[in-house]
């Protein structure tokens, strides 16, 4: 039924600053390994959504063509992370009430319920694209993981929703089958990097994650084993740039050198009134710029992206359940002492997320910025096997009949 | 003019007839009156208020006022303002009889711990609601002191800056400046003890000896308000013919002023010069002439009085404050609405969620008597505060976006995320 080439998984990330393809293979042992990376500077995104489809095509190009060529595979189809302002996530909850005579809860009841749970009134052009299922209630007994089999007159389940403009995520699909690539699901880039991060331990005793991107800063929240909350900020790296471009009256490219060179999220004293300069490429006079004023402007905006999400955090009434602290990852969590400052910010323990949860190339799990491709492809994993036992179940049922009528 | 005898120069020099009565809170409140008491301060009255028994026992102010519960067992407040707060709020009636029938209250305490950062509060509603007016001198702890001191030094603050009329506040971290490697820490406490007395005696002095050139109560009460995060005072005293010229030298090179740093960083700056009765104008003039050259963005108040005791001398005493807009207070005066102005602030300020992120007063959302006698006394000075605040907030509107001037604007809770974070909270740059 699977031709060898659907062994491959790959998740594709079209991000702000850059675009970065990962390719995940099972190998003969059925452990998923990373065998390929590709990635290029992306030119047509702005806060993490494409406005600029022509230019995005060429560098998903450039992008997969490198993970290819590192991977030795043709690349057919990917998963495709998503995110923008106006992804958003919220819990709702659905109830069944169950009619059979020996109120036994069966599968039929438990679809029926997440059907429901699902089918929130969302504006018309909202689409979901994650409903995942927290935990289920029969007869208001609490925290049931797994209801079928159970006696019980009304079914309820909790389920958090991730949804987002409908015409939005068709846009990024779009530009990607424009390149003759199938897109198997698209996966909230928030939810991709957590799964790249978080153990099942993290998970249970609860964990935030932090994806600070180019154009756009995820988060989502871990506890119980459950994602309980999930946002977006448009606010991400780029607004850094800006911010110093426009405080230290350069150019944002010099802005972006000055992030890189001399930037840090925490102002210490030792370097008050120090000046740096870079040189100019033209031969012109080089820039002086006063160290103290760069690093309060990156401050600032830094320690302002985790008020909000921490603000966001309190409201929704998780922050108190975050016992395992909280992970950064993304660009954003290359900057110097980022996580002391998320740490006094947040007050929890901080620190920036290791990609544990998958084997592969040692170089690329290292780097922050690659946890969201990865954990596409991890989420591609999951979907690959349950498709695998739904081929197998199918394949079986046809073997079990073929036989019984065979043998009648 | 036939009843009233025309003013003399013997009378001049007599007090405006303010009672003032300084009450020290909590430990680190104590210790400072202690120094003030010491230095020979005259004033109406001292009391002192804590917890705690035996620090009660050794202070030296007249006045002394141990609140005590069941809850507390006799053993202080432990370092939790709730428990504090909650003796304090039993014992009302006695706080409001310790501020009874004086026009002006100084408040000194040291945020942080338990007593300073919970009584200091309710004090401050209860003085207010005897009708005097009420000033708070507080210290914020040390950056060593721990991460959770500073959170409940920092909700103390917004709590106590809700119930007083004004509030200074002395980061003790600051100190750094003015000590060496080799000072002991019980020399520190002494030092920043000193200097919070210094800033309460030039207070006190400013309220109390004539002037020839006036600061209101309300006048300073208007600019102290939010202007609390960051404060720093210099004084200086210099004798002799060139006195003005080395009393302004003295000051801007000052440790606390960062060699006229914090002058030029102050959105705020209240100058006191007092002297003797030989006194010149041209003295006044100099000293202003040498400050105002720091600061051009500054809003100014001054006044300069008139003390038998400073023949001779001069002592200038200069406070540099810097705002620390909110941001919520931030967008409610961005937005005028349909309401008087002091409602709307007054609103702002209560209306503020209940968040670790940014700390509500507690005791101030469901107390809706003491939000309107507030309002009541003073009025004329909260409108012309937001009318100032309204025009701060115009720059905000020019600054550009940059790479995100034609993308999707970036709303959350009424700012734009677009602009530099920098630029919102009014941070300055120089």
């Amino acid at each position: 039924m699977f031709e060898p080439a659907s062994s491959i998984i790959v998740g594709l990330e079209v991000g702000t600053s850059k675009v970065c393809a990962v390719v995940g293979d099972f190998g003969a042992d059925g452990a998923l390994n990373i065998v390929g990376v590709g990635q290029a500077r992306s030119h047509g995104v702005r806060k993490g959504e494409i406005v600029n489809s022509e230019l995005a095509e060429e560098d998903i190009r450039h992008a997969i063509a490198e993970a290819e060529q590192m991977a030795d595979v043709e690349i057919r189809s990917v998963y495709l992370g998503v995110t923008g302002r106006h992804v958003r996530g919220f819990n709702n909850r659905g109830v069944h009430p169950i009619f059979s005579a020996d109120r036994e809860i069966s599968e039929e009841d438990v679809q029926d319920v997440v059907k429901n749970a699902k089918t929130i009134n969302l504006p018309a052009q909202n689409h979901t694209i994650h409903a995942i299922r927290q935990h289920f209630l029969v007869d208001d007994q609490d925290d049931i993981p797994n209801p079928v089999g159970m006696l019980g007159s009304r079914l309820e389940v909790d389920v958090h929703v991730v949804h987002g403009s409908l015409n939005r995520l068709q846009n990024a699909i779009r530009t990607v089958k424009g390149l003759q690539l199938e897109v198997e699901d698209i996966v909230f880039n928030g939810l991709a990097s957590a799964l790249a991060l978080l153990t099942g331990e993290q998970k249970e005793a609860g964990s935030l994650v932090v994806d600070i991107g180019g154009g756009t800063t995820e988060y989502v929240v871990y506890s119980n084993g459950i994602v309980q909350h999930t946002g977006v900020l448009a606010v991400g790296g780029d607004h850094v740039s800006n911010d110093l471009a426009y405080g230290l009256k350069t150019s944002l490219r010099r802005a972006e050198q000055f992030k890189l060179d001399h930037g840090s999220a925490i102002v210490d004293d030792a370097i008050k009134g120090q000046a740096i300069s870079i040189p100019n490429e033209n031969g012109l006079a080089p820039k002086v710029v006063n160290l103290e004023h760069l690093r309060r402007i990156m401050s600032l905006r830094l320690e302002e992206i985790f008020l909000i999400i921490g603000q966001d955090l309190e409201q929704v009434g998780v922050l108190d359940y975050l016992r395992g602290g909280a992970f950064l990852c993304g660009g954003g969590a290359r900057i110097p002492d980022i996580a002391k400052l998320a740490e006094q910010t947040l007050q929890m323990p901080v620190s920036v997320g290791k990609t544990n949860t998958i084997s592969g190339l040692k170089s690329t799990l290292d780097q922050p910025e690659f946890a969201t491709a990865i954990g596409l492809v991890k989420f591609g994993s999951f979907d690959h096997r349950k498709r695998a036992i739904k081929a197998t179940l199918a394949g079986n049922l046809k073997a079990t009949l073929s036989q019984w009528f065979g043998r009648a | 003019m036939t009843t009233q005898t025309p003013s003399t120069p013997a009378t001049a020099f007599l007090r405006k007839g303010i009672s003032i009565k300084t009450i020290g809170v909590g430990g680190a409140g104590l210790a400072v009156l202690d120094q003030l008491i010491r230095s020979g301060l005259a004033g109406d009255g001292f009391a002192a208020v804590n917890t705690d028994a035996a620090s009660l026992a050794a202070t030296a102010a007249p006045e002394k006022l141990h609140l005590e519960t069941p809850l507390l067992r006799g053993l202080g407040s432990g370092g939790d303002p709730d428990r504090a707060r909650t003796a304090a709020q039993e014992s009302l009636p006695r706080l409001k009889s310790l501020c009874e029938g004086m026009d002006v209250i100084f408040i000194i305490a040291g945020l942080g711990g338990g007593a300073g950062t919970g009584i200091s509060p309710v004090l401050a509603r209860a003085a207010k609601e005897t009708g005097a007016l009420v000033i708070g001198f507080v210290t914020t702890p040390f950056d060593c002191e721990g991460t959770r001191r500073q959170r409940l030094a920092l909700q103390g603050l917004t709590e106590f800056k809700a119930a007083a009329d004004g509030l200074i506040c002395f980061p003790n971290q600051k100190v750094f400046r003015l000590i060496d490697e080799n000072t002991s820490a019980l020399e520190t406490f002494k030092i920043t003890n000193d200097y919070l007395a210094d800033g309460v005696r030039s207070f006190w002095r400013l309220l109390t000896c004539t002037g020839f050139i006036d600061i209101h109560f309300d006048e300073l009460c208007q600019l102290l308000r939010d202007r609390h995060a960051e404060s720093a005072f210099a004084v200086a005293e210099a004798v002799g013919p060139t006195r003005s010229r080395e009393v302004a030298e003295k000051l801007l090179a000052h440790p606390m002023l960062d060699a006229g740093q914090a002058l030029a960083e102050a959105d705020a700056l209240m100058v006191s010069i007092l002297g003797g009765p030989d006194l010149t104008m041209a003295e006044v003039n100099r000293v202003m002439e040498q400050i105002n050259r720091h600061c051009e963005h500054a809003q100014v108040v001054m006044g300069a009085a008139i003390d038998e005791a400073f023949r001779d001398r001069l002592a200038v005493t200069v406070m540099a404050a810097r705002k620390n807009l909110e941001p919520g207070e931030a967008r409610v005066a961005a937005r005028p609405g349909h309401e008087a102005p002091g409602q709307l602030i007054r609103r702002a300020i209560t209306a503020r969620p209940a968040s670790r992120f940014g700390p509500p007063p507690p005791g101030l959302s469901g107390d809706p008597a003491d939000e309107s006698s507030a309002l009541g006394t003073v009025p004329s000075r909260q409108r012309r505060k937001s009318a100032r605040m309204l025009q701060t907030q115009l720059p905000l509107d020019s600054a550009s976006k940059g790479r995100f001037d034609k993308s999707e604007p970036n709303i959350h809770r009424g700012e734009d995320l677009d602009l530099p974070t920098y630029v919102r909270r009014g941070v300055a740059l120089n």
